[in-house]
């Protein structure tokens, strides 16, 4: 909506002395930042491209392949069907979080008596690493699985599956919910209160009027559940593992244990994790094209 | 506004509270199951996750002591380690990241733009990119104690910081910091004296997410970090659960509800700051 | 105050990124253990080393089942691990590069057989340190208890029998057969490792099979069945529960709630509190060749030393090794404290009872089932889709048949992606 990008010029320092006393401090302004960015993305990420060329267990010993890690990571059949648990698990626990958490905001902005408290509990999760929510919910899936169900999650890759959907539906639903608590407050009610004299009802109202005007939110949340979704890693780890037989076992994770479980040849390992990226770039910017052209429909 | 409510409205309202209070109390079950577990002796929590500690069962904190100070690891290293690494990387990345994001706004150079426009970039790539390349860049550059690692830190965080930082410092208007020029200001000065102050609630914003970020981290201080010495809380808590002889349920209990008390706390108290932060982020990303 | 912090702090950085470069040139020990069990004699035993040389010794062990994983992180470092272990050929193959030719050192003339150099020609590219034996650990009071005694047991069919009726006994006797086969990172080792030698090995023998084959074809999986039925249905815990965290087989068999546990000689000093005289030691009969069957013996672990490192430390490293191998605090603590009956000339004899009956097995001409699970391919890999398989199995969420393609499909998987 905003067009800031425009204004990086309009911020920008444009007295001469005044920009040349700026420059001259460069060394403390930015290069710190900028090595450290070097040694943390930088340099890996163009090292990771070049490695992904190679075959190699261990550095010293590296010796060039051309595409050949790439083949062998597209014939993997591993990490096909990880991709597609991926893709299936992403999916839907988007559409989970986001409907839900659309609803609670929804009903929480209409006034109703402790919607502070209800916000506050609904948020907590969020702020739980993946790491201990994945260990805190295995130990009591496990109990509750044992007890109605008769198994594990280590042996079911159904019931793996829909942990991990349980699992960050609690801890993102919260984070949502906030973001559309917000877009919802700035509705301006003279548009519904206008809409009601009108006749409209209520589906007619939250489809010509609040979806409308929450839709760039909408927009935020989907990328964030999404982008989530596909790079989720420690949920996976601490939840599931994989188990069983690698069943609900995600792209990051795979890509995880090709670098470091029982590999003769990492670059398999770095291809993958190219590959990955490239997925992840492109449902991004697929994904923020398709929302923002409706955004600008309605 | 109420007085205008009809009857049907507030009956409607108070089944509304009474569902949601309901659903909040199951949505905060697994936090106080694991709460009263804790307190639980092995077999209890074994057989019978659900109910409450009886005479028969409840060990006191037993299982406080045992996770805290035994096995492979003592637990309150971890949480020593997680301490130094999350201050020192978040004071690194506030002090940096907003100097370099104040140079980036205000000196308008193609060297500037290529930073900017790579900082949105690693906001997108996947960490599973850098991951093996960066341990091993770590490891060349002996970044592996909790007092070097802020620098790795420093340089995979800093694309959001950057954005975020950039992002209000180009609705500052420069005129203020003209007129500090003027007046003789260094532009450290005008950074530290006049900038920085007008910033506060992006540094909160920043911080709460960065803070929220490292505290949570995982694989990257599991990559990076000497292992055999120093271990996060995640790490600790992943330790557990992967290997080494026997896991004590009731000290794994005790040990989670070490790692959510703080959380729940500092949560409680600056719930409004907390709240802001993340959203900001979010809008903006 | 600002202004100084901040170029305190980019300093800093910078001093950071340039610490470490001046290190002294006194060589450093760093050995990467494979056994979590002996993890505190070995630093006990490097802190002495240190103590009378000032040589520093650092001792690291892999998590269970992470060896590989964990020595391949570790050796890319720059301070890498001097001394690690190789299991075997397979092993070797993926870290010959790494492995320093022993030929002429001193730990190698300590050698009391060829046998237990991993060579290759004229090179020794490992030593084996110790040599083990595996079966079924039998506590014979609580046995005799039941009415039997270990004489009794020679076949499969007879150790199903008393396995079976101190089942149905149980309630009377208070005590159960076999100790609770845990499926968990910590224990499945005994079964997707050891208890699947059985089968490999006499397919092996019967196809002399001599280096790793790149398809195996599970000739004997049906007795492997056996032996885990019979493991699991006469245990102290519910067959589904086998992959919980909890189970502590030794806790078991020490507590007297169990009268059979597999294990190895290694397990002796954990389970010495029952008694030198209730213990005793069987072979894990399948049903293929019970007569004169004896226990499991040989070796997986090949010191190697790494042939990157530098000088001073290969030399720091190999004069430990010898220290270790000759000196009375060494020897003794390799046979007193980690209970390793080790093939050294100066090795002193182990008090470990589990140790004398395995030799009691030779002695009495029994054929030694050797340990064919080195061939495997990918071992950790491979073994944890054998434990998945046989998790869902014991639970009743799968087929047997997952057991046999994990087993050989996974065999061959792992066989082509080991040479990737």
């Amino acid at each position: 909506m905003k067009k800031k990008a425009k204004k990086h010029n309009a911020s920008a320092i444009t007295n001469p002395s005044q920009l040349r006393a700026t420059k001259r401090y460069a060394p403390i302004f930015l290069w710190p930042t900028f090595i450290a960015f070097c040694i943390g993305f930088v340099w890996p990420f163009i090292w990771g491209i070049y490695l992904s060329f190679f075959r190699f267990k261990t550095l010293r010993n590296t010796t060039f392949v051309g595409l050949e890690n790439y083949v062998k990571a597209f014939s993997d059949k591993d990490f096909y069907s990880s991709f597609w648990f991926t893709v299936l698990f992403t999916v839907i626990s988007v559409i989970v979080i986001n409907v839900v958490a659309f609803l609670v905001a929804f009903v929480l902005t209409k006034g109703i008596r402790g919607s502070n408290i209800f916000r506050t509990i609904f948020f907590m999760p969020n702020l739980i690493g993946g790491i201990v929510l994945g260990y805190l919910w295995k130990i009591i899936l496990d109990a509750v699985i044992m007890r109605f169900l008769d198994s594990t999650l280590a042996l079911n890759a159904t019931y793996g599956f829909w942990g991990l959907v349980i699992l960050v539906s609690w801890q993102q639903i919260g984070y949502m919910m906030i973001i559309y608590v917000a877009a919802l407050q700035n509705v301006p009610g003279e548009y519904i209160e206008a809409a009601k004299i009108d006749g409209a009802n209520g589906p007619q109202l939250m489809r010509h009027i609040i979806i409308p005007t929450v839709m760039p939110s909408i927009t935020i949340c989907t990328f964030l559940s999404l982008t989530n979704g596909f790079k989720l890693f420690d949920q996976n780890l601490a939840l599931t593992g994989g188990k069983p037989f690698k069943e609900t076992e995600m792209l990051a994770l795979n890509i995880y244990k090709s670098f470091y479980e029982s590999t003769t040849n990492m670059g398999v390992g770095q291809a993958k994790a190219v590959i990955f990226f490239v997925i992840v770039v492109v449902v991004a910017l697929a994904q923020l094209y398709f929302t923002r052209s409706k955004e600008v429909q309605e | 506004m109420d007085n205008t409510l009809s009857r049907r409205q507030k009956i409607g309202r108070g089944a509304l509270t009474a569902i949601f209070s309901v659903v909040s109390a199951v949505w905060f079950l697994p936090v106080i199951v694991v709460l009263y577990n804790s307190f639980k002796n092995n077999d209890a929590i074994k057989t019978s996750l659900f109910s409450l500690p009886n005479a028969e069962s409840f060990v006191g904190f037993e299982n406080y002591v045992e996770g805290i100070m035994h096995g492979n690891y003592p637990f309150y290293e971890s949480i020593l380690y997680s301490l130094i690494i999350t201050i020192l990387s978040v004071a690194l990345i506030l002090l940096c990241t907003s100097m370099a994001a104040w140079y980036i706004s205000r000196v308008d150079s193609f060297f500037c733009k290529v930073v900017y426009y790579l900082c949105i970039f690693s906001m997108v790539v996947p960490f599973q990119m850098v991951m093996f390349t960066l341990s091993k860049t770590a490891d060349k550059l002996q970044l592996d104690t909790p007092w070097t690692i802020p620098i790795v830190y420093l340089g995979f965080g800093a694309g959001l910081a950057v954005f975020m930082f950039t992002g209000f410092i180009k609705s500052i208007p420069i005129d203020i910091e003209e007129a500090a020029s003027i007046d003789g200001c260094t532009p450290l000065q005008t950074f530290f004296l006049v900038v920085a102050p007008i910033m506060k609630s992006t540094y909160i914003s920043v911080c709460i997410l960065e803070v929220m970020w490292v505290w949570n981290d995982y694989l990257l201080p599991y990559l990076v970090l000497d292992k055999t010495k120093f271990r996060t809380i995640p790490i600790q808590i992943q330790y557990l659960q992967g290997s080494y002889g026997q896991v004590d349920y009731g000290a794994t209990m005790a040990l989670i509800v070490l790692c959510l008390l703080p959380i729940v706390i500092v949560y409680l108290t600056c719930q409004k700051h907390i709240i802001k932060g993340v959203l900001s982020g979010a809008v903006k990303g | 105050m600002k202004k100084i912090l901040s170029i305190v702090l980019s300093l800093g950085m910078i001093l950071a990124l340039f610490a470490g470069c001046g290190k002294q040139e006194k060589g450093k020990v760093y050995y990467l253990n494979f056994k979590p069990e002996q993890d505190a004699a070995w630093v006990e035993l490097a802190e002495k080393y240190t103590e009378l040389t000032g040589v520093e010794v650092k001792v690291v062990t892999a998590a269970e089942g992470t060896y590989e994983q964990t020595l391949t992180a570790e050796i890319d470092k720059d301070a890498a691990p001097t001394l690690f272990q190789v299991s075997g050929t397979v092993g070797l193959e993926s870290w010959k590069d790494y492995c320093l030719d022993l030929a002429g050192s001193d730990l190698y003339k300590e050698l009391t057989s060829d046998d237990f150099a991993l060579k290759e020609g004229d090179k020794v590219y490992g030593i084996a340190y110790v040599y083990e034996g595996y079966g079924i650990i039998v506590n014979t009071k609580l046995l005799k208890k039941a009415g039997y005694e270990v004489k009794d047991i020679t076949s499969y069919a007879k150790l199903k029998e008393v396995a079976e009726d101190i089942t149905k006994r149980s309630d009377a006797l208070g005590f159960d057969a076999f100790a609770s086969a845990g499926l968990a990172p910590s224990s499945s080792w005994r079964f997707s490792g050891h208890l699947a030698n059985m089968p490999l090995y006499y397919e092996f023998a019967e196809d002399n099979v001599t280096s790793q084959p790149a398809k195996i074809k599970g000739t004997y999986l049906a007795n492997f069945k056996n032996i885990w039925d019979l493991y699991i249905n006469n245990s102290t815990i519910d067959p589904k529960k086998l992959t919980n965290e909890q189970n502590d087989a030794a806790a078991e068999f020490k507590a007297g709630k169990a009268v059979f546990y597999q294990n190895g000689t290694w397990e002796y000093s954990n389970i010495a509190e029952i008694g030198d005289e209730n213990i005793g030691y069987l072979p894990i009969y399948v049903g293929v060749k019970d007569e004169k069957q004896g226990l499991c013996c040989g070796t997986e672990n090949y010191w190697a030393v790494n042939s990157q490192a530098s000088e001073a430390d290969q030399k720091a490293t190999l004069d430990f090794l010898k220290w270790v191998v000759t000196s009375e605090e060494g020897t003794t603590a390799l046979a007193e404290k980690m209970g390793f009956v080790s093939p050294f000339k100066s090795a002193k004899p182990v008090a470990n009872k589990l140790c004398n009956i395995m030799n009691e097995y030779v002695a009495d001409g029994c054929y030694n089932v050797s340990w064919a699970f080195n061939y495997t391919p990918n071992v950790d890999t491979w073994r944890a889709g054998v434990v998945d398989a046989l998790a869902a199995y014991s639970a009743g969420k799968g087929q047997w048949s997952a057991v046999e393609k994990a087993f050989v499909d996974g065999w061959a998987e792992q066989y082509k992606a080991s040479k990737q």
